[in-house]
Parts: C-alpha cells; sequence; structure tokens
C-alpha cells in the first residue's frame, strides 16, 4: 500500500497502481483520450499529465506508478496549460468539421474540447486533407479525423492478434494505416469493427446503410421485414441513454414499427433452428466418424478469419448458416410462400450488434436464388439508435409489443447466443437431451459462461466424456485453431466468437463498451434467459410446426438447400 | 596545455585496425585485470570514479551498471553509437581511431554484469566505423578477447553489430531498442526502464560509446585517480567536438572544467576573420544557445542543467555575427519537424507549430500573442513529450528566449 496526495487528499492505494487508477477511485477526475479501459497503456495523446512536487516535467497519470509521498496535482496552472495546449494542437490537424461527423456529440475529443473550455484555437490548421478510404466492405477510413491514439492498432494487434493497422510514417507525416497507406481491403481484415468501436473519434466508422432502410420503408411495393439479434436487445437501451444492460426487447419491436417495418421477428427464432441443425451435424459427426472437433459458424468475423488464416481447418467448421441467414433464407423462401407473396418484393433487413454480419449479408453463398441476397441490408445497433433518434422516438417509454408470427416463439436458449458461451450451451442443452434420451437436470453451464478469455466443459453424451472449449476475441480463437490444425485438440466442439465478450461486445455496439459494461450486458442476456417459459431449441413448439410444415427434417435436403453453407479459403 | 587525452591517447598512434598495435598500447590489460576481479569490485571503481554517462543525459554509470548486474536471467548491453546529433563526430572518432577500447569497456561491463549478449548500434551514415568495427569484433574474437570462455575464465560475450536507416530518435534508449528488435524506431513508455525491460523486455544497459570508452581506463588506473580529473560534480574529460565558424574546427579532448572560451579560442584559435560571436550552441540541434558573455562558463554536467537540458554531448558550435538567431533556430526546428518519429501529440503535432511561429519571426509577422505561444508551446512540447527527443528539442528556444529575448522583439510587428 502506498500513502499519498491528489490535489491535497490523501490517497491510499495498492502497489503499482497508477496515479490514473488512484484518481479514479477517489472520484478525481483526470481527462484522458488514448487511453481506454480495456486495451494497454500508450501514454501518446500526454493529455493526462499532471504535476509531481519538485519535479519540472508533467507525467503522464495514466502511466505513472503511485509512489509513497507523491505530492500529485491534477489541476495546477501548468497542467491546465499543458493539457489544454495539447488538445489545440490535436484539433489543429484535425477535421473538426463537426456536424458533419456521424460521431458528432458522441466524439469523446469533442467532448473533451468542450469540457476544457476551448472556444478558440491558438494554432492555425495544419491538416492536410487525404482522401477517404472506402475500400473496405464494412468499415469506412477516414484518416482526416485521426488523431493516432493509437486504440485502433491497440486493439487490432493485441486483442484480435490480426495486426491489419499500424502506424506508417514519422513526424507530422505518422498515419495509422494498413500496409501503403491506401486500403483496408487489402489486408485480412475481418470487419469485426473492433477498431470502429474503439475510435475516439470519426475516424473509423461502419458503412451507413440507414438511407437504404428508409427507402425500402418507402417503397409501398416492397413487403419489409426486419430481424433483430439476441445481443442488440441487452444494449440498444444503453444506445439510446438507458443503463447499460436495460433489456428492451419489446421496446425495440414498438419502436422498429414505428419507423415503417411491416413486420418484426426475432433473430432468436433462426438461433433455434441453428440449434437444431448444428446439434444433429454435431451428432452426425460423432457417430458417423466425421471431422471433429466440430467449431461453431455463426460468428462472421470468425469465418472470415478462418478462411484466410486457417484454410486448413475449414472442413472444422459446421456447414450451418448462422442465425441471421438462416431468417434471410427463410424469409425469401417459407415466409412469402406462407404469405402468398412475391419473395422479390420481400425486403430483409437485419438489426445486428456487429459489423461483419454487413459482409456475411453480401456473400454469393447467401443467396438462395443466386442473385440477391437473402438479408438485403444490415444495420448495427448503432445505426438503428439513429434511426430512431431521427424519429424523434421517446424510446424508454415506448409501448412494449410482442415480436410478429410465424416466427414468434422463441427460447431462452437462443437469447443467450448473444454472450460468449450462449451457443455452446444452448447446443449442450439440446444435444445432451437428444443424445441421452433423458432431462438435463440443471440446465445452467456455468463453467462457459463470462469473460475468461478459454473456457472448457466437459459433458457426458451417449456414456463418454466429451470435452467442449469456447474462445472468444480471435487472440484465443488462434490458441484453439492451431490445437486443431496441429491435430492435437482435444475437444469435441470448439465455440468461437470474435469479439471480446461474444455479440454483447460486437463492433457494432454503442460506443464505449468496457469490461464493465460486457458484464452488464451478459447479465441481461442470462436474466432474459431465465425469464423464457422455453429455454431449450429443441422444445420450440414454433421451430417443430416449421419442420412440419416445410423443412420436413433436421439436415435434410431442404434444410441442406436453405440453411447450410460451404467456406472458401481466401489465403491470399 | 589545455588539452588532456585519455580516451583519444592512442588516435593516430595506434593502427586501429591492428589488434597487436592496441595490445602493445596497454590493450586488453584492463580487461585481464578485471577478469581477475570479483564483479562487485569492478563495480565499485566505476563508483569511485564518478563518471557519469557521455552521450548527454549524464547519468550516473555505476547505477545503471549495478542495477544490471542485480537482474537475473538473460540481459543485454548496447553501445549507442547512433551518433545522430548535429555538431556531434567524437564517436566516430573513437570508432575509427581506437575501436578496441570500445570493445574493452563493453566487455568489462559484460563481465561485471553477466550479460552475455552485446550491441553496438551505429548510426546508418558512419559505413566506415561499421566496417571498422566489424573487423574490430572480429580481430577480438579470434584473440579470445569476445566469444565464447573469454581469456579462459568461463564466461562468454558476443556483440553484434545494428545500424538505424538514418533516424535521429534512434539514439533515444527506447528507439533503439525497438529498433535492434527489427521496429521502427519509437520510444516506449516509462518506466520500466531498460535496466528492467529493455530488449525483448529483458534488462538491458545502454551506454555512449565514449562511456565505454573510459571503463578500459576506470578499471586500468582505479576508479579514485580517475576522479580526481575534471570537477568533483563531473569527472574525467570530455571528448568536444567543435564545429561552426570557428578557425581550428576539430575534436579535443579536454578535463571536465575547462571553459568553452578556452575551447574556442585556444584550441579553435577564434573566429575565422575575427568576426564577433554573435552565439554558441552547446550539445547539438537540442542544445542550449548562450551568447557571447557566457563563454566563461565552465564545461561540466551541472553548469548544464542551468538550461534545463542535460546536455554533456560535448558539441562546441560557433556562430558568427552574420546569422540571426532565427536562422540557427529554424534550421533546428526544421530537423525536429523531420525527426520526431510522431508518436506522441506534443512531439508530432507541435515542432509543426513552432516552424510555423518561427516562420512568423522571420517574416516580420509575429505579434506579440505569437511571442507568447511560441514561448508556451515550446514549455509544453518540453514537459509533457514522452522521451528524450521532445524533452530537449526546445532548449535552443527557450534558451534564445532567455539570452535573446530583445532579437524577439525586434521582429514583433506592433
Amino acid at each position: 500500500m502506498v500513502n499519498f496526495k491528489i490535489n491535497n487528499v490523501e490517497i491510499t492505494a495498492e502497489d503499482n497502481t497508477t496515479i490514473l487508477q488512484a484518481a479514479r477511485k477517489y472520484h478525481i477526475d483526470i481527462p484522458t483520450l488514448c487511453n481506454y479501459p480495456d486495451l494497454s497503456i500508450k501514454s501518446e495523446c500526454r493529455v493526462c499529465v499532471v504535476e509531481l512536487q519538485g519535479q519540472k516535467k508533467l507525467f503522464t497519470s495514466c502511466s505513472t506508478i503511485a509512489r509513497e509521498g507523491m505530492v500529485v496535482n491534477t489541476n495546477s496552472p501548468k497542467v491546465l496549460n499543458a493539457r489544454k495546449t495539447i488538445l489545440e494542437l490535436i484539433l489543429a490537424n484535425h477535421d473538426a468539421n463537426c456536424t458533419a461527423c456521424p460521431k458528432n456529440l458522441n466524439c469523446e475529443l469533442q467532448t473533451l474540447a468542450n469540457k476544457l473550455g476551448i472556444d478558440k484555437n491558438r494554432f492555425p490548421t495544419v491538416l492536410e486533407v487525404k482522401p477517404i478510404d472506402n475500400s473496405n466492405p464494412v468499415l469506412v477510413r477516414n484518416i482526416n479525423r485521426c488523431i493516432k491514439c493509437g486504440r485502433c492498432i491497440d486493439v487490432c494487434k493485441n486483442v484480435q492478434s490480426m495486426s491489419v493497422l499500424d502506424i506508417m510514417g514519422r513526424s507530422k507525416d505518422a498515419e495509422i494505416t494498413p500496409a501503403f497507406g491506401k486500403y483496408l481491403s487489402d489486408e485480412s481484415c475481418t470487419y469485426c469493427g473492433q477498431c470502429s468501436s474503439v475510435c475516439p473519434v470519426g475516424a473509423i466508422i461502419e458503412k451507413d446503410d440507414t438511407d437504404q432502410v428508409w427507402e425500402a420503408l418507402n417503397n409501398p411495393n416492397l413487403h419489409v421485414i426486419v430481424q433483430v439479434a439476441p445481443a442488440v436487445r441487452v444494449s440498444l437501451g444503453e444506445e439510446l441513454g438507458m443503463g447499460p444492460g436495460s433489456i428492451v426487447t419489446e421496446k425495440i419491436v414498438s419502436a422498429l414499427k414505428y419507423l415503417g417495418f411491416d413486420a418484426v421477428y426475432d433473430t432468436d427464432f433462426t438461433a433455434d433452428l441453428t440449434i437444431i441443425e448444428e446439434g444433429n451435424e454435431l451428432i452426425d459427426r460423432i457417430t458417423n466418424g466425421g471431422t471433429l472437433p466440430m467449431m461453431t459458424s455463426c460468428c462472421p468475423g470468425w469465418i472470415n478469419f478462418a478462411e484466410q488464416r486457417y484454410p486448413e481447418i475449414l472442413d472444422h467448421i459446421s456447414s450451418c448458416k448462422s442465425p441471421q441467414q438462416m431468417f434471410g433464407a427463410l424469409a425469401k423462401s417459407y415466409y412469402p410462400e406462407k404469405m402468398n407473396m412475391d419473395p422479390s418484393d420481400v425486403f430483409v433487413v437485419s438489426i445486428m450488434p456487429c459489423t461483419a454480419k454487413k459482409y456475411e449479408a453480401q456473400r454469393k453463398e447467401m443467396r438462395i436464388d443466386n442473385v440477391n441476397p437473402d438479408v438485403d441490408v444490415v444495420l448495427t445497433t448503432r445505426e438503428l439508435g439513429k434511426m430512431i433518434r431521427q424519429m424523434g422516438i421517446n424510446f424508454e417509454n415506448i409501448q412494449e409489443v410482442p415480436f410478429d408470427k410465424p416466427f414468434g416463439i422463441t427460447t431462452g436458449a437462443a437469447a443467450i447466443f448473444g454472450a460468449s458461451g450462449g451457443v455452446m450451451e444452448a447446443a449442450l442443452r439440446t444435444v445432451y437431451e437428444v443424445v441421452n434420451k433423458e432431462e438435463l437436470v440443471d440446465i445452467n453451464f456455468a463453467s462457459v459462461r463470462g469473460l475468461e478469455g478459454i473456457k472448457e466443459a466437459e459433458v457426458e453424451l451417449g456414456g463418454q466424456k466429451v470435452k467442449v472449449a469456447v474462445a472468444h476475441t480471435l487472440a484465443n480463437a488462434k490458441i484453439l485453431c492451431e490445437q486443431v490444425k496441429a491435430g492435437t485438440s482435444p475437444y469435441t466442439f470448439i465455440e468461437i466468437m470474435t469479439c471480446p465478450g461474444g455479440c454483447i461486445g460486437g463492433g457494432g455496439q454503442p460506443y464505449g463498451t468496457t469490461t464493465e459494461i460486457r458484464e452488464k450486458r451478459i447479465a441481461a442476456i442470462y436474466q432474459v434467459d431465465q425469464d423464457m417459459a422455453i429455454r431449450k431449441s429443441h422444445e420450440n413448439p414454433d421451430i417443430k410446426a416449421l419442420y412440419d410444415e416445410y423443412l420436413e427434417k433436421p439436415l435434410g435436403q431442404k434444410s441442406h438447400h436453405l440453411l447450410h453453407t460451404h467456406y472458401h479459403s481466401r489465403n491470399k | 596545455m589545455i588539452e588532456m587525452k585519455v580516451v583519444s591517447k592512442r588516435f593516430g598512434k595506434i593502427n586501429p585496425l591492428s589488434i597487436d598495435s592496441y595490445i602493445k598500447s596497454e590493450g586488453y590489460q584492463a580487461l585481464e585485470k578485471a577478469v581477475s576481479l570479483h564483479p562487485t569490485k569492478i563495480i565499485e571503481e566505476i563508483e569511485k570514479s564518478k563518471i557519469r554517462g557521455r552521450g548527454g543525459a549524464g547519468f550516473p554509470a555505476h547505477i545503471k551498471v549495478r542495477a544490471l548486474s542485480q537482474e537475473s536471467g538473460q540481459k543485454f548491453i548496447v553501445c549507442n553509437a547512433d551518433e545522430g546529433e548535429p555538431g556531434n563526430f567524437k564517436d566516430r572518432m573513437l570508432m575509427e581511431n581506437d575501436p578496441h577500447a570500445i570493445l574493452e569497456g563493453m566487455i568489462i561491463i559484460a563481465y561485471a554484469t553477466g550479460a552475455d549478449r552485446g550491441y553496438i548500434y551505429i548510426r546508418g551514415e558512419y559505413q566506415n566505423a561499421i566496417k571498422i568495427m566489424r573487423a574490430t569484433i572480429k580481430s577480438a574474437e579470434e584473440n579470445r578477447f569476445l566469444g565464447n570462455n573469454i581469456l579462459d575464465r568461463g564466461f562468454n560475450f558476443n556483440i553484434e553489430i545494428r545500424s538505424g536507416a538514418g533516424s535521429y530518435v534512434c539514439g533515444e534508449e527506447f528507439s533503439m531498442i525497438e529498433s535492434i528488435e527489427g521496429k521502427p524506431g519509437r520510444s516506449r513508455t516509462k518506466p520500466p526502464f531498460p535496466t528492467e525491460k529493455g530488449i525483448h523486455n529483458k534488462p538491458t544497459l545502454i551506454n555512449n560509446v565514449e562511456t565505454f570508452a573510459n571503463f578500459p581506463h576506470i578499471i586500468l588506473n582505479g576508479g579514485a585517480k580517475f576522479a580526481k580529473i575534471g570537477t568533483p560534480s563531473s569527472t574525467g574529460t570530455k571528448l568536444i567536438s567543435l564545429s561552426g565558424n570557428v578557425k581550428n574546427k576539430g575534436l579535443y579532448e579536454v578535463p571536465f572544467g575547462t571553459s568553452i572560451r578556452d575551447v574556442i579560442f585556444t584550441l579553435g584559435k577564434g573566429v575565422k576573420n575575427n568576426r564577433a560571436i554573435k552565439m554558441v550552441q552547446l550539445g547539438g540541434a537540442s542544445g542550449p544557445i548562450i551568447p557571447e558573455y557566457m563563454l566563461d562558463m565552465s564545461i561540466d554536467f551541472d553548469r548544464f542543467e542551468t538550461f534545463d537540458s542535460k546536455t554533456g554531448t560535448g558539441a562546441i558550435i560557433v556562430i558568427d555575427d552574420r546569422f540571426d538567431i532565427f536562422d540557427i533556430l529554424l534550421i533546428n526546428m526544421k530537423f525536429f519537424v523531420y525527426q520526431s518519429c510522431g508518436k506522441c501529440t506534443p512531439c508530432r503535432e507541435g515542432h509543426t507549430q513552432i516552424v510555423n511561429l518561427i516562420n512568423k519571426f522571420i517574416n516580420h509577422r509575429a505579434s506579440e500573442k505569437d511571442l507568447m505561444s511560441l514561448e508556451n508551446l515550446a514549455n509544453v512540447i518540453q514537459q509533457t513529450s514522452l522521451c528524450g527527443l521532445g524533452q530537449t528539442s526546445m532548449t535552443s528556444i527557450i534558451s534564445s528566449l532567455r539570452y535573446f529575448r530583445d532579437d524577439f522583439f525586434a521582429k514583433v510587428r506592433y
């Protein structure tokens, strides 16, 4: 323990605590910019400098360890002046046309400038305007807004092990870019969007597809339907000013109807369907000597990663489409048939916590008529938030309405797809009962829940013990993939999610996602599960009806055509 | 005689490419003596000598050596020969004239600390020095002063040459470490310091060429004897790179405490055409600029610290009265705009704005507000930059604002 002073307040902190950490515990606010709760300490922006008694130099509080007897001043005239000067320097090399920026009012630089009272800049602009990089299918890179904080590099390199972005050039020419400075599409980007999630300004953002949706909604000839992913129900509230982890399932339905969608469906329904297909595929692989371990396929970032980095192990990945694409396939086949419509009149929108889903929907394999995409437009949680704001909807107080039929009934198993370990748990609830032909007493698989990087569990299936594993973030996925590639994987079934914490921490979720917020969203997801009448996918009566009425049987011919896909090596 | 040759005593007297020539001139005797001593005894001698680092910062050498000796596992020693500071050529002269002395110093420190791998990081422009150091390493290996089981004492030490590609900041400890690891030269957050986590996060000791070249003399003649040279706070001698508008430019070795005036007038024979001195820049582009009336100041680490700068590299750049302060400041600041690595805000963005402000003065477009802006920005860059580059780049501006303030006012447009 060390005792020291910040602004004359006596502070007691654990050994090896930074001044910033200690200050925050005591509710002393020190502004930061490059600092991000879950990422490494970079001490590059220098905004968080403080004065230490007896020292001429100023010290970055994010990286300076508090020592016994230190006397820290976070607000001395010298500190305030330095902080302001640094911010002015950043603003002088930043495209500060705030109203023309999607991050307007959601920008950490703007907020900080306002907080520090910067109403004019002593320095003239030195910005050299460079072209915007639109090459990536889901992300737009506007280098003119980049403040070189390095968060995107950090998340891409250290969390995702991808290193697509790095700093190039020196001094005033330093730029955060993909190789050779131009095209993000040239790189093995998995489109996970974590860079866009941590960017403090508007330098990397998802492609805005809201215009396409408005256009469809205003087209009287189209029947516009929408699906909502499991993780969105515990995060959209946050985007619209409610607390993290607010459960807003039926508020979303209501808001979407208000926006003009003809019908609002739940991706949870096809998550249940995924479990039936994927569960049966697993049983088939186990009993008929198929390729094991089987790996999940619902995360599009992970599929992009595997196709580029691990083409050798593509046979291990379940052939099941993701819930989004199963929904899309049904929406363009079963649904128009049932509703007596022309499939080309059905326009399918999805609301996803994810940027990679935008790319998944564009894949050639995801077109059951080989021409038109099954899912027409994918919006992130953030983009839906934008549309709701545009319409002036009072989201918090909107009345709640249930999802539409015919995909009306869903289960708790489907809801937990939104958290890392959820697909595994949902699959185990079904596979266990199908294989062992006995009821699962405790359906909660606590060992696969939570934020640990790689989680393991053991289940008894047909008299033999089977090991399963769950990984989130690509750095952790890499560890399991190396084992699979080497043939040393001890597991039978592996779930992989690209984003930290799974979809609740997706790249399209509200800005400012931290471990603390992830935990709240996860708790909410399991609450949704807990509150459901049915918590196992195979007990979903609407799913049973769908098979009876249309699909016939799991892994059957129709399923194969509509609900399964294949992967390609893209190791260019 | 104000010169005193310690590290340059062999210059011109031996064939630098011949190890025999070096051995005949007391070469490797310090190493022979060192390996007969307990490592702690060597560190004690260094402590007694009170020698401070010759790379600029003047950090007491024994502290770093002892810190490294107390670490366990893989450790590295790096000789910083990335002499990028404008106006300095002492390290090049050492490498080209007495290369074995540098190796001998490194080997002694390797023995004292238990490090078994070393690097000499030589500025890319110094192709001749690189060639000489390569040949020197080879002959030292052939004579069993380097390699495995050195002098049958059972200790191993291998040295590799690394070279930069023209980046000034690679002379800064952590940027050099990054560069040695094969990455672009950009500094890291401190702490941890290199002696805790350096190359590949292993303990690493970095010293300047001249510091290493001093160690054999300290070990051979004893730390106490060394400490008698110079001043109480700055012991030993200093290599001075004398350049600019001076008649006898060149390298001189003087004991600490010698006055700058003596170096310029006695050794350098004064200014060409006997013009008046307008200013003298000490240390290089990152050093202070002082007026003629301060030349009686002695060369001494503590004296230099009065400029908020730690400039012990030993360059003296004489500038006569044909030049004005802004000519020099602009050259310096453009240099830093080019050399900033771009990692931290004040250095990356600040230098560009400083150049803009200097240009305003040059073009008589500066207002009094600009003068305040310049002073403020220079202070902020110095106070808040991540590494030594930004922390020292403003020294010339800050010292000019102190000693040549009237020159600034003369350019202000009212």
